[in-house]
């Protein structure tokens, strides 16, 4: 066993966080939000340029054949600067998708030029309020018809997976004349969100077959690096603003009440990190474990970022309710996160349902 | 990053496990088979001779102090299929292996060191830790037993507390001022005691779950050579940090817990038929611990890779226990109330719901016993976040100054 990071991924996460710090600072954020700026689009093409985007999809179709692990150090960095990228909605997503659904032609056509950064993709799977998976879109023909909404990065992507009805996916080019799209207020400044109405949209179906599951296990590992690392920038900064700030005569993080808040947030940050670390290990290595190691990451990662998000906000007082501060980057992050692939319920209803021996004796029958 | 085993590791664990086959059932003790201590004891000394004889004992320790010379990893695998027998290895063994001859080892003579090292790997001697006293816990720099040298011997006074098994120990690792002019770290010296020693008395203390392995030492002028100190006069404070390192990494507390009551809530009846498990709240509180469980698994197997490599976690090892006693003692509470009030006063034979009980009142001094939360935290927050150090009003004054 040797369960650690290579050098060689040690070396990819400095490189990544080394080229975020520079490229992405809070200032940049806060100038891209005034600026109505949907996203970083000269970032996206720096991460294309030097393989980033391409680190998980295969040599054959122009990444870099690398693991699951690596795409998530990378996931990690990304979740840690708030980078106003489209990587979660066009790597983790679209790109997966295509991976594990699309033809060999699908494959060809489009993973090489997501690997660049030439084209954004998205995954379009929400209709509305209620669950988030639904499918009243639908694919008769190679004619789409209904709305997706709300669907991350679609003003800036040109091509969506979009979950159908039967559960199957679909690839619709978003240029065309048969695609609405609608752009909403985000919570999230630094995600842009839109509607999309299909009227006898052109649409390709994909022949891969039930991988929704797989494809949100996967992408919830990576989703779980990205909180990690987020979380992981709120108790840095929070430790960071109480170790700078003075209050009753002394530094404020040389209180109890302080110290025990973020020793307890660093325990949740560790056991979100161990649980990713695993998860992308057996998405690459153990497919059997994969659902419940999934479901473990998703679900500690978001008690680690939702956690992180609250109380650096806290820690910082009243300046943390102000946009001078850079709290409310996470604070309005962590919602997007954890609302998205499912929520909560799913999670929990994936690992308790995926746990040896128990299939069959819960009469609920909430299996995913 | 690989979880698996490495070949070298896979073949290691088949020969333990047909080891273990072959010689393990023979010492099992039976679940639910409470044993009257001094056989227990007996029991656990066979057992131990057992791992000696089959040449897995101190499997870190170098052969030439009788033990294998292998690797932590190794360590890891053999504790790991050595609990799947349910085999007696209680303080009396664990304190001995994992604290009093690391001790020895670390900061002992080499005399110590024979004298001490393989008799204890072959069971032959039993250990308690005598640490804490009344006014000395979280604050254990603060003790006050005291030795005093008189000629080669030092004379011991003094009381501790919380010694698990000391009724049934030969030998004491003992921490005790030995000068209370300087400041309370540094007056203090660190022994090996003879536990039938003249003057030492054992009184066992009521715990709230109704057992006694916990005790009372009462120390009055026991006499102990100096040549069972271990390391320098006033060097205790070290030799201490030593032993809890020990403690601490050693404890393998983050054990399953949630999963068989995911199975019992699977198999009770719900509120609104059904199972308990079709319960929603029920499935978050179980979900939500599982995932900790298993993210706290997975952290202590990135602490393992860092010690094989011989790298120290220091106190990011506390942060496995500190998750797992409160996970403890949330889980079991909510086994109780799984149970419903037939938890409040189950039938006499019904094991399964005294065994929850059980749980729900150990886990309140998991969170104390080996470093409190609070404690933990605050070297949590100091060590690993670098935050400031709690303010100490007697970090510099003379013991002897202090009320």
């Amino acid at each position: 066993m040797n369960f650690d990071l290579s050098d060689e991924q040690k070396m990819l996460a400095e490189q990544a966080r080394g080229l975020l710090s520079e490229r992405s600072p809070y200032d940049h954020l806060r100038a891209l939000i005034d600026a109505g700026a949907e996203w970083d689009e000269s970032l996206w093409r720096e991460l294309g340029e030097m393989g980033f985007l391409g680190v998980a999809i295969p040599e054959s179709f122009g990444g870099l054949g690398m693991s699951a692990l690596d795409l998530g150090v990378i996931a990690q960095e990304l979740g840690r600067c708030n980078a106003a990228v489209p990587y979660y909605s066009s790597i983790i997503l679209c790109a997966d998708a295509i991976r594990l659904a699309g033809s060999d032609i699908q494959k060809a056509e489009w993973l090489p030029k997501l690997a660049s950064g030439e084209v954004v993709g998205t995954f379009a799977y929400a209709e509305g309020p209620g669950p988030s998976f639904a499918t009243g879109v639908k694919l008769e023909g190679a004619k789409l018809n209904g709305s997706k909404t709300p669907v991350a990065d679609a003003g800036i992507a040109q091509l969506a997976v979009v979950l159908v009805a039967g559960g199957g996916l679909a690839l619709v080019d978003l240029n065309q004349s048969g695609v609405t799209r609608t752009k909403l207020e985000s919570f999230d400044q630094l995600r842009a969100h839109y509607r999309i109405d299909f009227a006898d949209a052109a649409a390709e179906m994909m022949p891969g077959k039930n991988v929704l599951a797989t494809l949100l296990d996967r992408a919830a590992v990576q989703a779980a690096f990205e909180a990690t690392g987020a979380a992981e920038a709120c108790l840095t900064m929070a430790r960071d603003y109480a170790l700078d700030r003075q209050i009753f005569g002394r530094s404020l993080a040389s209180f109890q009440a302080i110290k025990h808040k973020l020793a307890e947030l660093a325990v949740e940050v560790e056991l979100a990190r161990s649980n990713a670390y695993f998860g992308a290990w057996a998405a690459d290595e153990s497919p059997d474990d994969l659902p419940a190691s999934a479901s473990a990451a998703r679900l500690t990662a978001l008690t680690a970022f939702e956690n992180g998000a609250r109380e650096n906000l806290q820690v910082h007082g009243g300046i943390g309710y102000t946009q001078e501060a850079n709290c409310h980057f996470y604070y309005r992050r962590e919602r997007t996160l954890a609302l998205g692939l499912g929520g909560r319920d799913y999670w929990t209803d994936r690992l308790i349902n995926h746990q040896p021996g128990l299939q069959g004796q819960i009469s609920s029958g909430k299996a995913a | 990053m690989d979880f698996n085993d490495t070949p070298e590791e896979a073949a290691f664990r088949t020969e333990v496990r047909a080891w273990l086959a072959a010689n393990a059932p023979a010492h099992v003790i039976p679940q639910g088979v409470a044993l009257d201590d001094t056989e227990e004891v007996q029991r656990g000394r066979a057992w131990q001779r057992a791992v000696y004889d089959g040449g897995y004992a101190g499997i870190t320790f170098p052969k030439a102090l009788g033990g294998r010379g292998g690797s932590v990893i190794e360590a890891v695998v053999f504790s790991e299929e050595e609990a799947q027998y349910h085999l007696p290895k209680g303080p009396y063994i664990g304190i001995g292996l994992g604290m009093a001859i690391a001790a020895i080892a670390k900061h002992g003579t080499e005399e110590q060191r024979q004298k001490f090292i393989e008799p204890t790997l072959k069971g032959e001697l039993t250990w308690c830790q005598l640490f804490s006293e009344p006014s000395a816990g979280s604050d254990l720099a603060n003790l006050r037993t005291k030795a005093v040298k008189e000629g080669d011997d030092w004379i011991v006074n003094g009381q501790k507390v919380w010694s698990s098994w000391a009724h049934r120990s030969d030998w004491g690792i003992l921490i005790v001022r030995t000068d209370p002019s300087v400041p309370k770290h540094k007056g203090l010296t660190f022994f090996v005691v003879d536990m039938k020693s003249p003057g030492i008395e054992i009184r066992p203390i009521r715990q709230i779950s109704g057992a006694s392995d916990f005790n009372e030492t009462f120390l009055t002028d026991v006499r102990i050579p100096d040549s069972n100190r271990i390391g320098d006069v006033g060097g205790g404070w070290g030799v201490c940090m030593t032993v809890l390192m020990g403690e601490r990494l050693g404890s393998g507390s983050h054990k399953a817990q949630v999963s068989p009551l995911l199975d019992y809530a699977a198999s009770t009846p719900g509120m609104n038929g059904g199972t308990a498990l079709d319960s929603g709240s029920i499935r978050a509180a179980l979900a939500q611990a599982m995932a900790e469980e298993q993210g706290a698994k997975y952290l202590e197997a990135r602490l393992r890779t860092m010690v094989s490599r011989g790298e120290n976690p220091g106190a990011l090892a506390g942060m496995i226990k500190m998750s797992y006693a409160s996970r403890l003692q949330k889980t079991s509470g909510l086994a109780m109330e799984l149970r419903g009030l037939d938890a409040i006063a189950p039938s006499i034979d019904d094991t399964l719901t005294r065994s929850i009980q059980y749980d729900y009142i150990w886990s309140t001094v998991m969170r104390i016993a080996g470093g409190a939360d609070e404690v933990l935290k605050n070297q949590i927050a100091e060590r690993v976040l670098g935050m400031p150090g709690e303010i100490r009003m007697d970090k510099d004054v003379p013991f002897e100054a202090l009320k």
